[in-house]
C-alpha cells in the first residue's frame, strides 16, 4: 500500500540548510495501523506531509498503491489526496462557514463518492448526529476533531494520515476519539499512519516506528 | 469538485453577511458614482452631437449679415449663381401656449453632408419635408408645438433640445420672414475661381468654422467631472480593497484546507476569480442603476451649468445608453480586479503548509508602512518632475494622481508617527494601553482612512477651486457690469439719436462696439472701447504695462483677454495683429472667464477706422439716477422696457447661473464623503470580531465594556481627526494644481487661489461627525458584547 524509500528532506534556514529527514524508509500494508513517534523536530510531521503530497521530497521515493508520488505534478498529487489519501490535522482544519454535515460530506463530494447512508452511519458512530446543522465554532474541540475524522473516513481513502489528531484533546476525549477512529478505519479497510507523541496512543497501533534526528531509530 | 469547492467558497460570504454587504455595497457605490458621472457625460455629449448634426453649429464656415440679423434671399441666390456652395438657414422663435420654441429652417438639398435635419423616419419622405411641410422635434418640443402650427410634427429624440427643424420655406411662413434668411452655411469644399465675397455682396461677413472652442470648454468640464467620478470611484475601491483583503485573509485557513483535501491551486484561483467576477457584475448592475438615479437627479443642474457657462444645449432628460451601462459594468469588474489582484497573488504564492492564521493586522505593519512611505516619496518626486517640466492636460491629471495616491500611501506611516507621539505623552496606564492599542488598529483601518483622506482632500480641493472661481467671478462681474444700465437701440438708424440723448443725460456713455473676427489664429471678438473713468477705475488686469488706458486711448496699444493671450502664445509687450494691416502692442491682459472666444479691445476711434459701417446698437450707461433715466428713455425716446436692462438684474442672473455651475461637483463632494464614512463603518464592523481577543484581556483586567466602547469611538474620531488635518493641505495642493495647472491646460486661463479657513473647519467637523457616526454602531456592539463571548477568548477547549 505505502512504501517510503530512502527519503530525505532539507529546509533552508537562517544558518544554512537544515536536514530534517536523512534517508527514511518504511512500508505499510492495507488494514495496517502504524504509529510514527519521535521527539519534537525528529521529522515526523514532515514525513507525513511528504507522504500526503503536501510537500516535495529532497530525494528518495514514496509509492502509494504502486505509484511514485515524488514524480507526480502538483495537480496529480492534489488528485491523489482527493481520492486515495485522507489527512487528519491536529488543528482540525474544518471549513468554518460550512455546517457539520457539509464538512463531513465535503471530501467525499470532492472525490465524487459521497454516500448519504454511509455519512449518516459515520455521524452516528462519532456521536455527531445531534450537531449536524451546527457550525464548527459551536462545537467543542473533541467534537471538532470527530468531524475532521468523519470528513476523512466518509471519503473512504485507502490511506489515512493523522497528525497528532488527539494532541489538542483532554485524555478522556482523546481516548474516546481514538477508539472511534480505529474502529472506523478497521471498518473501511484503510491503512492508518498516525504521528503521535503519546506512547499510550502509539501502543494502540499494530506497528510503531520511532524517528530520531531524521532517521528511523 | 468544482461545484463542491465553489459551495465552500461561497459559504464564507453566507456566514459573513456583513462582509458581503460591505463588498457589494462598496463596489456598487463606487460604480454608482462613476457611472452616474459617465451617464451625465454621455447624455451631454449625445446632446451636443444632436445639436451639431442638426444645426451644423461650429462645424462649417458661415456667412453672417454685417449689420442686423437678416440676409436678403436674393443675396443667397446671387452667391449660388456665382458658384459659392452655400446653404440657407433661417432661425427664429415662435410663441406657443407653453413658451417659445426655436424654429430652424434648412434646405436639405444644399446643406453640407453632416447638416442633415434628422433621420427620415416614420415614413416621412424628402418630398413630404419639402412640399407639405414637416417639423422634426424632440418629444417635449413636439408637444409644445402641437396646437401652435398646422404642419405635421414628427417626434425625433435625436433632434437638438428646444429646437424644431423644418424646411426653409416652411420656416419662412412660420416666422413670417418671407424672402429673408439668417445665415448661410459654407460647404467645406468650394469651387476654384469663384468671385470674391465682397464683389458679390459687401453686406456679409465670413465667420470661419470654429476650432473647437466651445468643444474644448465642454470637454474640460466633462474631464473635470470624469476626474471627480474617478476619484469617487477610487474612494469606493479602497472599501472594496479593504473588504476583499480581509475576506481573503480570513479564508487563508479555508484555502489551505481545500488544497490539503485535494483541490488543485489553479482550480481554486479560477473559482475565486469567477466568484469575484460574479460579485462585480451583481454590484456593477446595482451601481449602474444607482448611478442612473444620481445622474437623473443631477442632470438638470448639469444642463443649467453647461448652458449657462458655454451656451451648449443639453436635454434635461436621461436615456438609457449602452455605453455607460457597459462602462459601469467594466469599471466594476476592473476595480474588483485591481482590489483583489494583490490578495489573489498572495493566495497563489502561499505555501500549502504555511500558517493559516489571518494576517489582517499585519497588512500595514511598521515595515509595510515604511515601504508604502517610500513608494509615496517616489510618487511625490514624479509629481514634482511633472510640475516643473510637464505640459498637457493628461500630465496634469497624472500629477494629481501622483499626489493623491502618494498621500494615501503615506498615511499609515504618519498615523503611526502621530500615535507614537501621543503614546509618549501618556501618563496613566489606561492611556498608554489606549495608544498602544490604537497603533495596533492603524493597519486594519488604514484603507478606510485612506478613503477618508481622499474624500476630504477632494472636498477641500474642489471647494477651494469653486470658491476661488466664485470670488474671482464676482470681481469680474463688478468690472464688466459697471454701467448701471444697458440700453439697446431698435436698429442702427436709431443709434446716433439715442447716443446723443444718452450723452446729454448720463455721466458716461459706453457704446458696445464689436465684431467677430480671427486674431492671431484664434476666433475672437474685437471691441472698440470709449476709454473713460469706467474702464480706468474698474478693470483689473492679469498682467499689465504702465499707462494702459492712456496708450489704448491714443490708439497705440490693445488689451487682450487671457484666453486669447495664452492660446496665441502672446503676453504684454508682444504685438498682436488685431486686423489686417493693424498690429498693436499688448498693453494688458485681462481675465475673461467662461468665454470660449478670445477678446481684444482697442480704442473706439481705431475701431471705427477699421469698421466704418459698424454702428453701435447697445450702450452701457453710467448714471447716478438709473430709475430717472429709464423713465426718460421710455417717455421721451420711446424705448420699450425690454430695451433697457439694469445691471443688477444681469449680475443677479449671471451669479445665479454661476451658483448652479458647480452644483454637480458639490453633490459629488457630499456623496464622496458619505462613501468614505461608509468605508469607516464597514471597516470597523468587519474588524469587530477580530477585536474581541484584543479587548478581552483589558476587560478581564477591570475595564468595563461601556468604557471599552467609548474608547473605541474615541479611537475612530482621533484617527479621523489626524487624517482630516492631513487632508486639508493635500486638498489645498489639489486646488492649486487644478487652478494653476489643469485650468490653464484645459481652459486657457489661470485662476487666483483663495483660502477659506471657515469652510475647512466646518469640513473637519463634518468628517469627524461622519467618523463618529460610523464608529457609533460598532462601539455600541462592543459595549454590549456578552461576557460569554469575551470569556471564549480564554477558553482552551474551543
Amino acid at each position: 500500500m505505502l512504501t517510503v524509500q530512502d527519503v530525505t528532506k532539507t529546509f533552508a534556514g537562517g544558518e544554512g540548510d537544515l536536514p530534517v529527514l536523512r534517508g527514511v524508509s518504511l512500508s505499510l500494508d492495507r488494514n495496517e495501523t502504524l504509529a510514527l513517534t519521535g521527539e519534537s523536530g525528529s521529522g515526523k510531521s514532515t514525513l507525513l506531509h511528504l507522504i500526503g503530497g503536501l510537500d516535495t521530497v529532497g530525494s528518495g521515493a514514496i509509492e502509494i498503491d504502486g505509484r511514485d508520488i515524488t514524480k507526480m505534478t502538483d495537480s496529480d498529487r492534489a488528485a491523489l489526496r482527493r481520492t486515495d489519501v485522507g489527512v487528519i490535522f491536529q488543528q482540525f482544519n474544518l471549513i468554518p462557514s460550512l455546517t457539520v454535515a457539509a464538512n463531513m460530506a465535503f471530501q467525499a463530494r470532492l472525490a465524487g463518492r459521497y454516500d448519504a447512508d454511509q455519512a449518516a452511519r459515520m455521524s452516528d458512530a462519532l456521536g455527531l448526529t445531534p450537531h449536524l446543522d451546527k457550525y464548527p465554532e459551536a462545537l467543542s474541540g473533541g467534537q471538532q476533531q470527530r468531524v475532521a475524522i468523519g470528513r476523512t473516513l466518509v471519503a473512504r481513502p485507502k490511506l489515512v494520515l493523522a497528525d497528532e489528531p488527539t494532541g489538542n484533546l483532554d485524555e478522556a476525549t482523546a481516548r474516546q476519539v481514538l477508539d472511534q477512529m480505529l474502529d472506523l478505519v478497521t471498518e473501511t479497510g484503510a491503512a492508518l499512519l498516525m504521528v503521535t507523541h503519546s506512547q499510550s496512543v502509539a501502543r494502540r497501533m499494530k506497528r510503531q516506528v520511532h524517528l530520531s534526528q531524521g532517521r528511523v531509530a | 469538485m468544482t461545484w463542491t469547492t465553489l459551495t465552500a467558497l461561497l459559504s464564507h460570504w453566507r456566514r459573513n453577511g456583513l462582509q458581503f454587504f460591505a463588498l457589494i455595497s462598496g463596489l456598487a457605490l463606487a460604480t454608482a458614482l462613476w457611472s452616474g458621472v459617465q451617464a451625465i457625460n454621455a447624455e451631454a455629449r449625445a446632446s451636443y452631437d444632436a445639436a451639431a448634426a442638426t444645426l451644423g453649429e461650429g462645424q462649417f464656415g458661415q456667412l453672417l449679415p454685417r449689420t442686423g440679423n437678416r440676409i436678403d434671399q436674393a443675396t443667397y441666390i446671387a452667391l449660388r449663381r456665382s458658384g459659392w456652395q452655400v446653404s440657407p438657414v433661417l432661425e427664429g422663435r415662435i410663441d406657443t401656449t407653453q413658451g417659445r420654441v426655436r424654429i430652424v429652417g434648412l434646405d436639405p438639398l444644399t446643406a453640407p453632408g453632416n447638416v442633415a435635419p434628422v433621420g427620415m423616419q416614420e415614413g416621412t419622405s424628402l418630398d413630404d419635408f419639402l412640399t407639405r411641410g414637416v417639423l422634426f422635434a424632440a418629444t417635449d418640443v413636439a408637444d409644445q408645438l402641437e396646437n401652435a402650427v398646422s404642419q405635421r410634427i414628427v417626434t425625433d429624440p435625436s433632434a437638438a433640445p428646444g429646437v424644431a427643424l423644418t424646411d426653409i420655406g416652411v420656416a419662412q411662413d412660420l416666422l413670417d420672414a418671407q424672402g429673408t434668411l439668417s445665415r448661410l452655411i459654407l460647404a467645406p469644399e468650394q469651387p476654384m475661381g469663384r468671385p470674391d465675397l465682397a464683389a458679390i455682396t459687401p453686406d456679409l461677413v465670413l465667420q470661419p468654422a470654429q476650432d473647437a472652442g466651445a468643444d474644448r470648454l465642454t470637454d474640460s468640464f466633462h474631464l473635470n467631472l470624469t476626474a471627480f467620478g474617478l476619484l469617487s470611484f477610487a474612494v469606493g475601491i479602497f472599501i472594496v480593497h479593504g473588504t476583499i483583503s480581509l475576506a481573503f485573509e480570513q479564508r487563508r485557513g479555508m484555502v489551505r484546507t481545500l488544497r490539503a483535501l485535494g483541490v488543485p491551486l489553479g482550480r481554486l484561483i479560477g473559482l475565486m476569480i469567477a466568484e469575484l467576477v460574479l460579485f462585480a457584475l451583481i454590484a456593477g448592475a446595482i451601481g449602474v442603476a444607482l448611478g442612473y438615479v444620481i445622474a437623473a437627479v443631477l442632470l438638470p443642474n448639469v444642463a443649467a451649468t453647461l448652458q449657462g457657462l458655454y451656451g451648449a444645449s443639453v436635454a434635461g432628460t436621461l436615456q438609457l445608453r449602452a455605453e455607460w451601462w457597459l462602462s459601469g459594468m467594466a469599471i466594476a469588474v476592473v476595480g474588483t480586479g485591481l482590489a483583489a489582484a494583490g490578495a489573489l497573488w498572495k493566495i497563489a504564492h502561499m505555501p500549502l503548509l504555511s500558517s493559516a492564521r489571518p494576517r489582517a493586522w499585519a497588512v500595514a505593519s511598521g515595515a509595510t508602512a515604511r515601504r508604502l512611505g517610500a513608494v509615496a516619496g517616489l510618487l511625490f518626486l514624479v509629481g514634482v518632475g511633472i510640475e516643473i517640466r510637464g505640459k498637457g492636460l493628461a500630465l496634469g491629471f497624472v500629477l494629481l494622481a501622483c499626489m493623491l495616491i502618494g498621500a494615501a500611501l503615506l498615511l499609515p506611516l504618519v498615523l503611526r508617527g502621530a500615535v507614537t507621539l501621543a503614546d509618549r505623552q501618556a501618563r496613566s496606564v489606561v492611556w498608554q494601553w489606549f495608544w498602544a492599542d490604537t497603533r495596533q488598529q492603524v493597519p486594519g483601518m488604514s484603507l478606510a482612512l485612506m478613503a477618508l483622506l481622499l474624500a476630504t482632500a477632494a472636498n477641500v480641493g474642489v471647494t477651494t477651486m469653486v470658491s476661488s472661481f466664485r470670488v474671482t467671478f464676482v470681481d469680474f462681474l463688478d468690472q464688466r457690469l459697471a454701467p448701471e444700465l444697458f440700453i439697446s437701440a431698435e436698429d442702427a438708424a436709431q443709434s446716433p439719436d439715442l447716443e446723443a440723448f444718452l450723452i446729454d443725460n448720463a455721466r458716461e456713455v459706453l457704446p458696445l462696439l464689436s465684431v467677430e473676427t480671427e486674431i492671431a489664429g484664434v476666433p475672437s471678438d474685437l471691441f472698440g472701447a470709449r476709454v473713460g473713468p469706467t474702464y480706468r477705475n474698474n478693470w483689473v488686469f492679469v498682467a499689465e504695462t504702465p499707462e494702459v488706458w492712456d496708450r489704448v486711448a491714443r490708439g497705440e496699444a490693445a488689451v487682450v483677454s487671457e484666453q486669447l493671450a495664452r492660446r496665441a502664445g502672446l503676453w504684454t509687450g508682444d504685438a498682436v495683429a488685431v486686423a489686417p494691416g493693424l498690429s498693436l502692442p499688448i498693453a494688458a491682459v485681462v481675465a475673461d472667464y467662461g468665454n470660449p472666444l478670445g477678446q481684444a479691445l482697442i480704442d473706439e476711434a481705431v475701431f471705427s477706422d477699421l469698421y466704418p459701417d459698424r454702428v453701435p446698437t447697445r450702450f452701457g450707461v453710467r448714471t447716478d439716477d438709473a430709475a430717472g433715466l429709464r423713465e426718460k428713455l421710455v417717455e421721451r425716446v420711446g424705448l420699450s422696457d425690454a430695451a433697457i436692462i439694469d445691471q443688477a438684474r444681469i449680475k443677479a442672473f449671471s451669479l445665479e447661473v454661476f451658483e448652479r455651475t458647480f452644483t454637480v461637483t458639490g453633490a459629488l463632494n457630499v456623496l464622496t464623503l458619505a462613501v468614505a464614512a461608509f468605508a469607516i463603518l464597514m471597516s470597523l464592523l468587519t474588524l469587530a470580531s477580530l477585536r474581541v481577543p484584543q479587548l478581552a484581556p483589558a476587560w478581564a483586567l477591570g475595564m468595563t465594556r461601556r468604557r471599552l466602547g467609548r474608547l473605541e469611538l474615541l479611537r475612530a474620531v482621533v484617527l479621523a481627526f489626524v487624517t482630516t488635518v492631513l487632508a486639508i493641505p493635500l486638498g489645498l495642493l489639489l486646488a492649486w494644481v487644478l487652478l494653476s495647472y489643469v485650468n490653464v491646460e484645459a481652459f486657457g486661463w489661470k485662476l487666483p487661489m483663495y483660502v477659506f479657513p471657515g469652510h475647512y473647519a466646518l469640513l473637519t467637523v463634518f468628517a469627524l461627525l461622519a467618523a463618529a457616526l460610523a464608529a457609533l454602531w460598532p462601539a455600541l456592539r462592543l459595549a454590549r458584547t456578552p461576557p460569554s463571548d469575551l470569556l471564549k477568548v480564554f477558553a482552551n477547549d474551543r
